[in-house]
């Protein structure tokens, strides 16, 4: 009689733990923690877990509690995969990331045929023109962005000439592509084209042939730690011309690096913790207080990840991978309604992003936004 | 023309940082016949004693400079030796290899997790005034680093030839046999060649880290530099190591600029291939010959 007891108090506390089980939701969040990118990734998983914590204490998503399942892919393409392949094997409501480009673009396959969405960083041109409906972007593809900073070298900074510096990687290759066409299509001459490898520590020689381009602006296209060091060089070597860039170029863990070297550097972000927007300010004193510094704007990509998924699962109306995905594509969110999505943005059929965006420069050491631009579909 | 001077400035500039570490790997093969796999992340790690005086302990960066080539010097040098070489005396060379790349990987990690996996920026001892020579311009900070790598290299030149304790580390190297009935105390010029590594070690790191930043990874790209420049200069002699850290540094930037920046990495491992095949005592190097 007593053992029947202890195996009906066992059975009793299987259930209940199975109970509990279900009414936490699983995510996968395959980024990039070590490696060239572990700034990125650890930038990305402090804004996730910021807006999870947040979800999930006003009741979670649907009456689910939802929980970050963190996997690390050293920054390895290969890593990547592996990664995304186990996770979908436990058949996920959703997947985020990689941030990468290189490790989405040998993804997104993947989650396609597994009907799943897939919230990247990722911001290569050719993530969303390769046919997936299942792959949400975060911040503005180069499609996106090239465009707007082409308009600027051509109305702002009035440069009839640009030499363009790159990292050679997906996502420098493809912001290389995106910009050269755009810049020639608005009749300004390319006047240097170097590519320079990801990691890369000595910005000499690339400087030195910058300077005898002799271009009227230098657009400036590596990822954060080298853009560190490309400025450093240039401030050392007097490359006396007007530095453009993206977020890459603009960022503050690039003005915390570069120091005095990124003072006047100009250009487009799309995300910054310094917009004038209430809810982004919000986000920006909360996250500082938690974590201990300043989110850039893979924090922010990654904080609104878990939002994205809030809004989709609640207009799908069920916790279900395809409807999440259906349910995504052409969906609005305001922040009026979802504050955690910071601004309002709209996601297209094939999961590009449209939301305001900014003009900054590095003024004192920190990054200031010099004006907005709206959303290209209002 | 003015391009190719100013290339050829940066590269002595970076190159008279590798020779600096280059010429650790000399010093400890020649008295010692151990190949340190950790040498790079030696170049690495004294940047981070720096940063730790600074940030930890509020020092000004003289006095964590100071505390870096100090700190440096006691762990790079004294402890390497007395945990790491001393216990494997007699083992086969393999055992020293095998000990100093797992000395790479926890120096490289432990930096990873006890201050962290972002690179930190370092501060650069010279101004970046833009100096005009004609039509090339240089900078302060390059200038600044030939002249403290040069300074370097010249008062160890002095100090092995020109000092009674300098020769007697120069017979250690030659014939440690010989040196011993001479009366050289061996197992003290020895430890003083570790200790002059760890010290160019620190100098090389100070030097280098305002361009690189400081980064646990850091230690990778320096130390396959330092020893291609050794190899190419000749192993065995210190002017080998200088002559191999000058032109590499000039090769890597003349091969980014004039070749391509893809291939800039390979371009001396072509040249070390190449000084393997015509000439393997390197270009400076001598047969059968071992001397400080």
């Amino acid at each position: 009689m007593k053992a029947a007891t202890l195996f009906g108090a066992l059975g009793a506390l299987v259930i209940a733990g199975g109970a509990a089980a279900q009414d936490v939701i699983k995510i996968p969040n395959i980024i990039e923690l070590s490696g060239a990118g572990a700034s990125v990734g650890q930038n990305w998983r402090n804004g996730t877990a910021m807006a999870v914590e947040e979800i999930n204490a006003k009741g979670g998503i649907l009456g689910k509690k939802i929980a970050m399942d963190y996997v690390d892919t050293a920054t390895d393409p290969g890593k990547a995969r592996a990664g995304v392949q186990r996770a979908l094997d436990d058949k996920p409501m959703a997947i985020f990331g990689p941030i990468y480009s290189g490790s989405v673009n040998v993804t997104l396959k993947m989650t396609a045929e597994a009907e799943v969405a897939q919230i990247i960083g990722g911001e290569a041109g050719n993530l969303t023109a390769q046919g997936s409906k299942y792959i949400f972007r975060t911040s503005f593809g180069q499609n996106v962005s090239m465009p707007k900073i082409a308009n600027y070298m051509r109305d702002v900074i009035k440069a009839k000439s640009v030499s363009v510096i790159y990292v050679n990687n997906d996502f420098g290759k493809g912001g290389r592509n995106a910009i050269v066409p755009e810049l020639e299509k608005r009749g300004i001459k390319i006047n240097g084209d170097l590519s320079t490898e990801p990691g890369q520590a000595d910005f000499a020689p690339d400087v030195i042939k910058l300077k005898s381009a002799n271009a009227d602006a230098v657009f400036v296209y590596t990822n954060e730690e080298e853009s560190a060091r490309f400025l450093i060089e240039a401030k050392k070597q007097g490359l006396n011309k007007p530095l453009i860039g993206e977020t890459t170029l603009l960022g503050q863990k690039v003005i915390d690096l570069a120091k005095d070297a990124a003072e006047g550097v100009k250009g487009h972000v799309g995300l910054t913790a310094d917009a004038p927007d209430a809810p982004i300010k919000a986000f920006d004193k909360k996250f500082e207080e938690k974590f201990k510094y300043r989110s850039d704007h893979n924090g922010i990509k990654g904080y609104i990840a878990p939002y994205m998924l809030k809004a989709a699962v609640e207009k799908a109306g069920k916790w279900d991978a395809k409807a999440i995905a259906a349910a995504l594509h052409g969906l609005t969110i305001d922040p009026s309604k979802e504050p955690g999505i910071l601004l309002n943005a709209t996601w297209d059929e094939t999961g590009e992003i449209d939301r305001a965006s900014y003009l900054a420069e590095v003024k004192g050491g920190k990054q200031v936004i010099v004006g907005t631009l709206p959303k290209l579909k209002p | 023309m003015a391009n190719f001077l100013q290339l050829l400035i940066s590269g002595l500039s970076t190159g008279a940082i590798y020779a600096l570490a280059a010429i650790g790997f000399t010093l400890v093969w020649q008295t010692s016949q151990r190949i340190n796999f950790a040498q790079g992340e030696f170049v690495m790690l004294p940047a981070f004693f720096a940063l730790a005086g600074m940030k930890w302990f509020g020092l000004p960066f003289s006095l964590a400079a100071l505390l870096a080539i100090t700190v440096a010097v006691f762990v790079l040098g004294v402890m390497f030796k007395k945990v790491i070489v001393d216990p494997l005396d007699g083992q086969p060379g393999l055992a020293v290899v095998i000990s100093t790349l797992a000395l790479a990987i926890f120096l490289k990690d432990g930096v990873k997790d006890v201050y962290s996996a972002e690179a930190q920026p370092f501060p650069t001892v010279l101004p970046d005034v833009l100096l005009s020579l004609g039509p090339v311009k240089v900078s302060l900070a390059q200038v600044g680093v030939l002249v403290v790598a040069f300074a370097s290299i010249f008062l160890l030149s002095w100090f092995l030839s020109g000092t009674r304790t300098g020769r007697q580390m120069q017979a250690t190297a030659q014939n440690p046999t010989v040196a011993r009935i001479l009366g050289v105390p061996i197992e003290r010029m020895v430890m003083y060649t570790f200790l002059i590594n760890a010290a160019l070690a620190a100098m090389a790191s100070l030097l280098i880290s305002p361009i690189y930043l400081a980064k646990f990874s850091n230690g990778e790209a320096l130390g396959l530099a330092a020893f291609v420049a050794a190899i190419v200069g000749g192993f065995n002699q210190v002017r080998g190591a200088i002559v191999g850290g000058l032109v590499i540094g000039v090769v890597d930037n003349m091969a980014a600029a004039y070749v391509s920046t893809s291939y800039r990495q390979a371009v001396p491992l072509v040249l070390l291939v190449l000084i393997i095949l015509f000439r393997p005592q390197g270009l400076l190097g001598r047969k059968e010959e071992r001397t400080v």
